[in-house]
């Protein structure tokens, strides 16, 4: 059976096509699962919290999870700044093998040594909303340097690392869905 | 270590700071669990080591600090980071004074978070292998080192460690390889000469006469080489312990002078006419049937009787093989150690096959195993393949016929060993000579015996 996952823009401002383009078709070929942009007008409405002038990323994968279809994965992308109770940050959070999962262009797209093209910005996003994609999958960290699934804590080291899982992640995600019956 | 032998526990009445804080932390791969209180942390500290604890500093009940000086009455090496949601410089010296390893200001940034656990995890990291080290250079063994899960193990532990602390002399019976040498240095190490040396001897490895000049030592001039006066073993272990290894094959003037000294703790060096006093402690063992060797007239019933004081049976690893697993953990970790090798583990496949085979050298031999398995695993686990225990038949290789008689032999007796397990006494029988003419072969061909290295461990 194939994987499909929704990809949902649940930002303030307009999405950027060409970026959720770009997010879509390295899914596809990452994860080598049919994505497919999904539109809709429903936010997150608790998800702010005032007292930290953040949104809760835990609160909005709840409502993912909510709005769940079943043998869909949902990656949610947003322009809000996201938080877990004790980070001062995250750029992403997902369900570590759930269904759900988020990331914030926020800080991503924060300038870095002067770098303010947009196709870095894309990149980062990207690399993260294959990290979080990833962990709904089964996926740990990694510590193979530049995999996209090593723990980045700041833009040096989500632009150090690749797109691509390394051959030893890529073939934990093989296993990962033979064991979930699905077969590629 | 492996990231999932990193155990977490997060302590905090917060079930979202538990869960959130436990969530990002498991990506790592690290091993977590949470409590709602210190009571509850504290029970789980009793049940099991922890690497890290992150306890919350303001909790109802029993606040963060408490919970710190409870934690390191119970395991003292655990690394307590205390979390606070209102920092002071107060808080913060209090907690550093009360062994904290650390604090974090609630909310903290991913990047403290991240870079305080590597810390902590390559500091534990160095903290094991400095002990794992020392233990091999030191061979110091200890009863918390011996891993099983037998309960007839864990019965035959209680009873060594109570014989251990009494002053009566022991007789460690078992089939080679599974582990007595380790367990009499255990003994010694619990025993009140602890600090008194610990010698070895094993009887079978000598002649005669070289066996009676090693254990009482001789006097200048007693026989042919001796140019010097020299302490025995019996002299060297003076106030501590005397391990007898293989005493089931000493000749009968031996045992005759043996039983001497076990009654009148007195013995005359080897052409000497004084004798010498000696406080020893004898732990004595071997693989052979005593009883029957009485039976049959080989071995003195009166030493025997005064050897068998408190016998204990160590089991073959065929009668224990739920340990297996646990015992190739222990040594994976181990051996990693000492090679510098990193292996993950063993697959799936290579584990069925280590609990399948009959381990004729018991314990010894999967250590042995396992360290061929490291050095010849192409990959990060090891395989089937690696282990080297498939049918010798199936592997033989053509008859080499520009070999020296020397360099036949010497295979050949490396061959019988290593499917003997490293035990000599099996190795001698399949080649029908006797024992201590393949010891001289071993020394001559500067073969490894193995280490005695049988419960697990180092």
């Amino acid at each position: 059976m194939a994987v499909n996952v929704h990809i949902w823009w649940i930002g303030a401002d307009a999405a950027d096509d060409r970026l959720m383009d770009a997010i879509r078709d390295w899914i596809t070929r990452v994860f080598r699962v049919q994505a497919r942009l999904y539109r809709h007008p429903d936010r997150p409405a608790d998800a702010f919290d005032p007292r930290r002038g953040q949104h809760s990323s835990t609160t909005i994968l709840k409502w993912l999870v909510g709005r769940e279809q079943p043998g869909h994965r949902t990656l949610a992308i947003t322009d809000a700044d996201l938080f877990i109770s004790v980070l001062t940050f995250v750029y992403g959070e997902a369900q570590l093998g759930g269904p759900a999962a988020v990331v914030s262009t926020a800080r991503l797209a924060v300038e870095q040594e002067n770098r303010h093209d947009p196709a870095v910005v894309t990149d980062r996003v990207v690399k993260e909303c294959i990290h979080e994609l990833g962990h709904t999958f089964g996926l740990l960290h990694c510590d193979t340097p530049g995999c996209v699934m090593t723990r980045s804590v700041n833009l040096i080291e989500v632009d150090a690392k690749r797109v691509t899982l390394c051959g030893l992640c890529d073939a934990r995600y093989r296993e990962l869905r033979q064991k979930d019956g699905h077969h590629e | 270590m492996s990231k999932e032998r990193t155990r977490i526990l997060v302590v905090d009445d917060e079930e979202i700071v538990r869960e959130s804080l436990s969530g990002w932390l498991a990506k790592d791969g690290y091993t977590l669990a949470t409590a709602h209180d210190g009571p509850t942390a504290l029970l789980m500290l009793r049940q099991g080591p922890w690497s890290i604890l992150l306890v919350d500093l303001k909790m109802p009940g029993m606040d963060g600090l408490q919970v710190l000086e409870a934690v390191k009455q119970i395991q003292p090496d655990v690394a307590v980071v205390i979390m606070t949601a209102y920092a002071t410089v107060e808080t913060a010296v209090e907690a550093m004074k009360s062994g904290a390893y650390d604090y974090l200001v609630k909310p903290f940034d991913p990047e403290e978070l991240s870079l305080m656990m590597v810390k902590i995890v390559a500091q534990q990291q160095l903290v094991r292998e400095n002990v794992l080290l020392r233990k091999v250079l030191k061979r110091d063994y200890h009863f918390r080192d011996m891993v099983s899960k037998n309960p007839g193990m864990h019965r035959m532990f209680d009873l060594a460690r109570s014989a251990a602390r009494s002053q009566s002399t022991i007789l460690l019976l078992g089939e080679s390889g599974t582990g007595k040498e380790l367990l009499a240095r255990a003994m010694h190490a619990e025993s009140p000469r602890h600090e008194a040396p610990f010698v070895a001897v094993s009887c079978a490895a000598l002649t005669e006469t070289l066996l009676e000049s090693e254990l009482f030592g001789h006097e200048k001039g007693s026989f042919t080489g001796a140019v010097a006066r020299r302490k025995g073993r019996f002299e060297s272990a003076h106030g501590g312990t005397l391990f007898l290894d293989e005493i089931g094959d000493i000749a009968p003037k031996l045992q005759l002078d043996l039983l001497r000294v076990l009654e009148e703790r007195k013995f005359f060096r080897v052409g000497g006419s004084d004798p010498v006093d000696v406080d020893v402690r004898i732990i004595a063992a071997t693989n052979r049937d005593l009883k029957k060797a009485v039976a049959d007239g080989q071995f003195r019933e009166d030493l025997y009787y005064r050897l068998n004081v408190i016998p204990i049976v160590l089991p073959p690893l065929r009668d224990r093989r739920e340990d297996i697993p646990l015992l190739v953990d222990h040594f994976l970790e181990h051996l990693s150690v000492e090679t510098d090798r990193k292996i993950e583990g063993v697959s799936a496949d290579a584990v069925a096959l280590l609990m399948r085979h009959d381990w004729p050298g018991n314990v010894r031999e999967l250590r042995n195993v396992l360290e061929r398995g490291m050095v010849v695993a192409k990959g990060s686990v090891i395989q089937p393949d690696d282990l080297g225990l498939m049918p010798s038949g199936l592997r033989a290789e053509p008859f080499d016929t520009s070999l020296t008689l020397d360099e036949v032999e010497r295979r050949h007796i490396t061959a019988v060993l290593q499917h003997a397990g490293g035990n000599v006494t099996q190795a001698a029988r399949t080649l029908a000579i006797d024992r201590v003419t393949l010891y001289n072969k071993i020394k001559k061909y500067g073969l490894r015996r193995g280490d005695d290295d049988a419960f697990g461990a180092n």
